[in-house]
């Protein structure tokens, strides 16, 4: 990994950030009890104060998504609400190159992902889903006793920090195009791009209540997700967490979603065209840095192929320049916080005492900041903590297999499902593949891609319920016949 | 028999009338003036011990333990196995036994498979009818009426079969150089909770539904009327299922159904035979393994059903390909 270059003297966009930031509720921004700071995870210096979210706070937050809900959102017709999604959508791609920036420096993500995948698919979310509004009765969800869906209510949905405007875009856009109205919790750590939206929504002349954004920690989350007044709950956050607000659920007959995580799979055939399976992985991997969860990979590679690949990654790896995130020729960015950092150092350094062989590219990390170098395990087996368990930074592991049914059974034989791409050249093994592996996306031939129009979700423990496309919008609607069911 | 001799009741069963023996009990002395009595055949009510249903077999319950079925009237129908944790498991794995070969048939193979079920059903349609009346009561024409249904429901689902794709599938236009696809899943082993108050259109409704695309399934019977799931297996068996497709379990709900929620290997469960505490419990301990919970308030079960137990049953799978030379 080289970073022998000086810091590339690009020009940043002017970037307006206020001191402080109070929580965005009914259409206003309003101050609360406690505040806390926000950092750059690459040089660790303050860039804001952040107000912390309290019971009260998302008490009035929920009363005024349902007041918003009752008097003006969900009595408003499909092409009305159409339009304020596109107003948005208009203003996120106005304000793209500011908030690529902001995001940049607010999680650590590389300028360049934020700047062509983040922001351009966030706005995507928001005008492909504005084009929904007025057209559900069409989006095909059978009922024996007819009539148009009906949205939920109140949805609060909790996001997590490694893709923070991406992930709203996913979760928003949807919920209010099918006529829902919002109080998103952001995580922690990335506040800023959801306070950015929230002024987006009032430029945007939204009504006032139809989205809320409150900031905190994870009790502010869990007063959201477990609130009352909800109709639904849309989470997205670790396995632990999300079983709890599974079972809370449950108990109070919420509808939910999830999108929990998994280590993705990556099945590399003997007659894979090597060069692509190492780029593809190489980069979907470390530089799109998993948009919500499927960052790491386990590398299954067919014996033959098994030194070819390895050599192919490692090379690829140790072009990869880790370094100041708003460098425009960075591919690695800082990690989000330093309890990310201890988790990933204590995971990897736990597969080093199981047996595996660590490998990164030398490299010196700067003074401040988090950092943690794109790293691969060789020789890893099934039983190891770090092929069974869910990491979010991005790190290979990477083993042999013998026989297709044998990398087949080793990728389905987790809790997890989420992602999965398969490497050949041989249409029909691909499509063998494919129709085998236990998860939610597979990709053929390339990894990583996202689009608003592809549903996206978990099997098993990496969640319930898909995102994105005509599929996702189901979670978000009440079709009759259905009644309060349980199931998303 | 003279007259002031009460004749003796009867200890062999109706019609036959023991000649009264003045030389002791058990002699029936000879009478040259009346024709010999033959008695006539014994016909005593069976009772019979019905088992459980699993991997295509009639396994007893591993306790050995029994429970007496009664009908609407009260009387004694029979005894069915008592189903309990062991039994729960041994219906999973024979359940995951026979996923990989059920999913991985054709959606029109396995239409096939559930027709010829239907077929034998209704074969067996004054069988049903008579055990469904002597369960729940009501009239001869009622219980046709709902073995029609059922039958008629079952029907409907198999013909979902090789459909679902084309419903529940999408082809995706993404904004690059890609083909997607989205095409439903099916989420694995199904527990499926009977509902309590129908005997046999209720279940066939939540039992159709889970494994027309694929899924294979536990059911664990409802409680009061368990006989007809019994029966339902057999019909199951005759018509050549594939084994472990579908289990059946007779027993106690609040017993079986902890054990298929929280065991690891089952990944849908249908509450719809829970009552409302043991159901919310049943929901919390699936969530420790995120099972796709189901549950949906009753329907009227003589209407037409939607698509949404079918989809519940369902995950979404979405491949993409680069398109290109």
């Amino acid at each position: 990994m080289r970073s022998e270059f000086g810091a590339a003297s690009a020009a940043r966009p002017q970037l307006t950030l206020r001191g402080s930031y109070g929580l965005f509720i009914g259409g206003s921004f309003v101050s609360g009890s406690s505040v806390f700071k926000t950092i750059s995870p690459s040089t660790e210096e303050v860039l804001a104060e952040v107000t912390h979210g309290t019971t009260e706070d998302v008490d009035r937050a929920v009363a005024a998504a349902r007041q918003a809900y009752e008097r003006v959102w969900s009595v408003m017709p499909g092409r009305e609400r159409a339009r304020y999604l596109l107003r948005i959508a208009r203003l996120l791609r106005d304000r793209a190159p500011e908030l690529a920036v902001l995001e940049s420096l607010d999680s650590g993500k590389p300028i360049r992902q934020t700047r062509a995948v983040d922001l351009p698919l966030a706005i995507a979310h928001f005008f492909y889903h504005a084009g929904w509004a007025d057209k559900l009765a069409y989006a095909g969800f059978g009922s024996a006793a007819g009539g148009p869906a009906r949205p939920l209510g109140v949805v609060g949905q909790v996001i997590g920090w490694s893709s923070p405007l991406l992930m709203l875009a996913w979760k928003i856009a949807p919920a209010l195009a099918c006529g829902n109205t919002v109080v998103l919790k952001p995580a922690e750590s990335t506040p800023l791009t959801a306070l950015a939206f929230a002024e987006i929504c009032a430029d945007a002349g939204l009504p006032p209540g139809v989205v809320n954004i409150v900031t905190g920690d994870g009790v502010a989350g869990q007063l959201v997700a477990g609130h009352p007044g909800i109709d639904k709950v849309a989470f997205t956050g670790s396995p632990e967490v999300g079983k709890e607000i599974a079972k809370s659920a449950a108990l109070w007959g919420k509808r939910l979603t999830l999108e929990l995580g998994g280590t993705a799979a990556n099945i590399v055939c003997a007659d894979a065209d090597i060069d692509a399976a190492a780029r593809g992985i190489v980069e979907g991997v470390f530089v799109r840095q998993g948009h919500a969860c499927c960052s790491s990979s386990r590398v299954f590679v067919q014996e033959a192929v098994l030194d070819g690949l390895t050599a192919a990654i490692r090379l690829r790896m140790s072009l990869l320049r880790s370094g100041d995130p708003l460098d425009e020729s960075t591919d690695i960015g800082a990690v989000n916080s330093a309890s990310q950092l201890d988790k990933i150092s204590e995971l990897a350094g736990s597969a080093e005492a199981e047996g595996s062989v660590r490998w990164s590219a030398p490299y010196t990390p700067p003074d401040r900041g988090f950092w943690f170098p794109p790293t691969m395990f060789s020789g890893v087996g099934e039983e190891q903590r770090i092929a069974r368990e869910e990491l979010s930074w991005p790190v290979l592991t990477v083993s042999s297999f013998t026989t297709p049914e044998e990398a087949v059974e080793r990728t389905n034989g987790t809790r997890y499902g989420l992602s999965a791409g398969v490497w050949t050249r041989q249409g029909a093994l691909s499509a063998w593949l494919a129709a085998r592996l236990r998860a939610g996306v597979v990709w053929a031939n390339s990894f990583g891609r996202l689009d608003p129009a592809v549903p996206f979700g978990g099997y098993q423990e990496s969640g319930l319920g898909r995102e994105g496309g005509r599929h996702g919008l189901e979670a978000y609607l009440d079709i009759p016949g259905l009644g309060a069911a349980d199931v998303y | 028999m003279g007259p002031g001799v009460v004749p003796r009741e009867s200890t062999v069963g109706p019609g036959v009338v023991p000649r009264e023996s003045t030389v002791g009990p058990g002699i029936v002395p000879r009478d040259d003036t009346a024709p010999p009595r033959v008695p006539s055949r014994i016909r005593a009510t069976p009772r019979t011990t019905h088992r459980l249903f699993i991997g295509g077999a009639f396994p007893r319950a591993a306790s050995g333990r029994t429970f007496d079925v009664h009908g609407a009237d009260g009387a004694f129908l029979a005894r069915a196995a008592l189903a309990a944790g062991r039994d729960a498991r041994d219906a999973v794995v024979a359940a995951r036994g026979a996923f990989p070969v059920w999913s991985g048939m054709s959606g029109y193979d396995r239409g096939q498979a559930l027709y010829q079920v239907a077929e034998v059903m209704e074969e067996h349609r004054a069988q049903f009818a008579g055990q469904l009346r002597r369960a729940t009561g009501g009239s001869s024409d009622a219980a046709y009426a709902e073995v029609d249904a059922a039958v008629d429901r079952w029907t409907w689902y198999a013909g979902w079969s090789d459909k679902i794709t084309q419903v529940r599938g999408t082809v995706n236009p993404v904004a690059g150089p890609f083909g997607t696809v989205s095409l439903p899943d099916p989420v694995g082993v199904t527990a499926v909770l009977a509902p309590q108050d129908s005997a046999l259109l209720a279940l066939v409704s939540v039992l159709a539904p889970a494994i027309v695309s694929g899924n294979t399934a536990v059911l664990v019977a409802s409680e009061r009327h368990p006989l007809l799931a019994v029966a339902l297996a057999e019909a199951f068996a005759a018509a050549d299922l594939p084994a472990g497709v579908v289990n059946v379990l007779t027993g106690e709900v609040a017993e079986i159904a902890p054990w298929l929620a929280a065991h690891q290997d089952v990944n849908a469960i249908d509450l719809a035979g829970a009552p409302g505490a043991l159901a919310d419990d049943l929901a919390v301990a699936a969530a420790g393994t995120l099972k796709r919970v189901v549950r949906f308030p009753a329907p009227d079960w003589t209407a037409e059903p939607g698509l949404e137990r079918m989809f519940a049953t369902l995950e979404t799978k979405t491949i993409w390909h680069p398109l290109g030379t």
